[in-house]
């Protein structure tokens, strides 16, 4: 018998324990910044802890380092397994998660001590954007490189959307942090004004729709069929909706920057693409989750099969919510206040982390060859995680409209009838409520901690199926 | 500037009749044997841990 290749599940391993690690740092961070914002005299005014330096330490950490290795992970797994071949190159495939991983513990030393370019989501200093270039370009060595060696005559869809990810992610990354460093520590933006604005929203805005998106509809379409055990409800639909997200998401952001120095005509542009990415994006929601018809009754018995469904259901949710948002009127009371962090978290909660958490339970007995340790701890998880997001967007929601009403409040004479500091007071009960949503869903990580602890540990091991298959000499 | 904007108005025809195409090129009926093959494709590939064939017992 032929001594049979197999695939690389080293790196996946790797990236898959430090998905779970990074996810409890960024929302233990997370839950500290929320308590700040409750009881303010959490900062002890010490300066490298206070919510202006930990902010966007819980961003990038939730961002870049949880959901960056949860892509990583998944899309390593993924590209292999439909492709019935192995990484192009374990060396730079280990490269990318070492260089990661120092990417991330060079944010986690540089932002609290206040190194910053001060973009949101683009926070990290030139020498460290220089890493994550290298990293990346890698990453797309390792990832195409796979997918030109493939056995198999087609690309699965999945793949279209990691590779969309890889690709923009690079784009975007490059142009926003174009800057002439200063020092090692210090750098300014080569855009200026509006521009600069611009640039950033265009980054920003197509981070959540190429890094927290894409890339988690490519997880979508490899873990829910999988874990249904039917193939995608519709595979044209896949295709058109992937190319409809690529032909409109690119010029949503200009929403980000209604009423402000941004031409009228640029921001309406913004508007109008906000409005059409509805249909793109729920043609993928509808694909997800009817990819389940006939098979509904899973979901009573099934947990992981339950944080899949219920994160494209929030997928659904979180980008009818966006369009909505980015209408002018709408965005006049919604902006500035905590109704765009409802937002961002029913997505980033709801949408970003449950699909990760789901596909991790499927993948880590695989991976390491164990039968899951617990399926009621899932029941456990998925309970907590649930409840905590719902805690979460909706007393953001009570507390963005009474602070976008309490601004835009006159008197008959034209002045405000709230100073700004009325208007934080009756803020309090709803970021205790916040806070205590923020705990449910990092305890949930908790247990899923220990349950993903037992399962690597657990000394019975089975045989793991990470042989290639040998293909079919009559081709 | 004039030839800015006529480029960007032939830019937006073309674009539209991409996607146009892409889409009847998705929904043309010949593509339809070969896009169920591709769907099946994680389907016929099994990932499981074999529990039954090659149990062990590790000891650490």
């Amino acid at each position: 018998m032929v001594q049979s290749e197999t695939y690389n599940y080293k790196v996946i391993k790797q990236f898959a324990i430090m998905t779970v690690i990074w996810g409890i740092v960024g929302m233990t961070v997370g839950v500290y910044i929320a308590a700040e914002l409750a009881w303010p005299w959490l900062n002890f005014d010490i300066p490298y802890i206070t919510f202006s330096r930990l902010r966007a330490l819980h961003t990038n950490a939730v961002i870049f380092a949880f959901s960056g290795c949860a892509l990583f992970a998944t899309s390593y797994y993924v590209v292999q397994r439909t492709c019935h071949t192995k990484l192009f190159s374990n060396g730079l495939a280990a490269f990318t998660f070492w260089g990661w991983q120092l990417v991330i513990l060079s944010a986690a030393i540089t932002l609290p001590l206040g190194i910053t370019q001060a973009k949101e989501y683009a926070e990290l200093e030139w020498p460290i954007d220089l890493l994550i270039t290298l990293v990346w370009v890698s990453y797309a060595i390792v990832f195409f490189g796979t997918i030109a060696r493939r056995k198999t005559p087609h690309i699965y869809v999945a793949n279209w959307f990691y590779g969309a990810f890889i690709i923009t992610i690079a784009m975007l990354h490059i142009f926003n942090n174009l800057a002439i460093p200063v020092s090692l520590t210090k750098s300014y933006s080569a855009y200026a004004g509006v521009q600069d604005a611009m640039v950033q929203w265009w980054y920003g805005h197509n981070a959540v729709g190429f890094f927290l998106t894409a890339g988690f509809l490519g997880m979508m379409y490899y873990f829910v069929p999988k874990q249904t055990q039917r193939p995608v409800y519709s595979y044209r639909l896949s295709i058109v909706h992937f190319w409809a997200l690529m032909f409109t998401y690119i010029w949503a952001g200009p929403h980000h920057l209604h009423y402000t120095a941004l031409p009228e005509w640029t921001q309406s542009l913004g508007m109008a693409m906000s409005l059409i990415l509805l249909a793109p994006s729920w043609g993928g929601m509808i694909n997800g989750i009817m990819t389940l018809s006939g098979a509904w009754e899973k979901l009573r018995s099934d947990p992981i099969l339950r944080f899949l469904i219920v994160s494209i259901s929030f997928y659904g949710m979180s980008t009818f919510e966006g369009p909505m948002m980015a209408i002018k009127t709408v965005n006049s009371l919604s902006h500035y206040t905590d109704w765009t962090i409802g937002h961002v978290h029913s997505g980033a909660l709801g949408w970003v982390a449950m699909i990760s958490i789901g596909s991790l339970y499927y993948l880590i007995p695989r991976l390491f060859g164990r039968e899951l340790y617990s399926l009621k701890l899932v029941e456990v998880h998925f309970w907590a995680a649930t409840i905590g997001v719902v805690l979460y967007i909706s007393a953001m929601w009570v507390s963005g409209i009474m602070q976008g009403l309490m601004w835009r409040a006159f008197n008959a004479d034209g002045t405000l009838t709230y100073s700004f500091v009325e208007s934080v007071q009756p803020m309090h009960p709803y970021y205790v409520t916040r806070f205590l949503g923020g705990v449910l869903f990092l305890s949930g990580m908790l247990v899923m901690a220990y349950n993903v602890w037992k399962t690597v540990t657990n000394t019975r091991t089975m045989a793991v199926a990470d042989q290639i298959p040998i293909p079919a000499l009559a081709h | 500037m004039e030839f800015l904007v006529l480029f960007q108005s032939i830019w937006t025809v073309v674009v539209m009749i991409v996607f146009l195409s892409i889409m009847w090129w998705a929904y043309s009926s010949k593509r339809q044997p070969e896009f169920e093959e591709a769907a099946r494709l994680p389907l016929e590939d099994d990932d499981s841990v074999a529990a039954m064939t090659k149990e062990k017992i590790h000891h650490v």
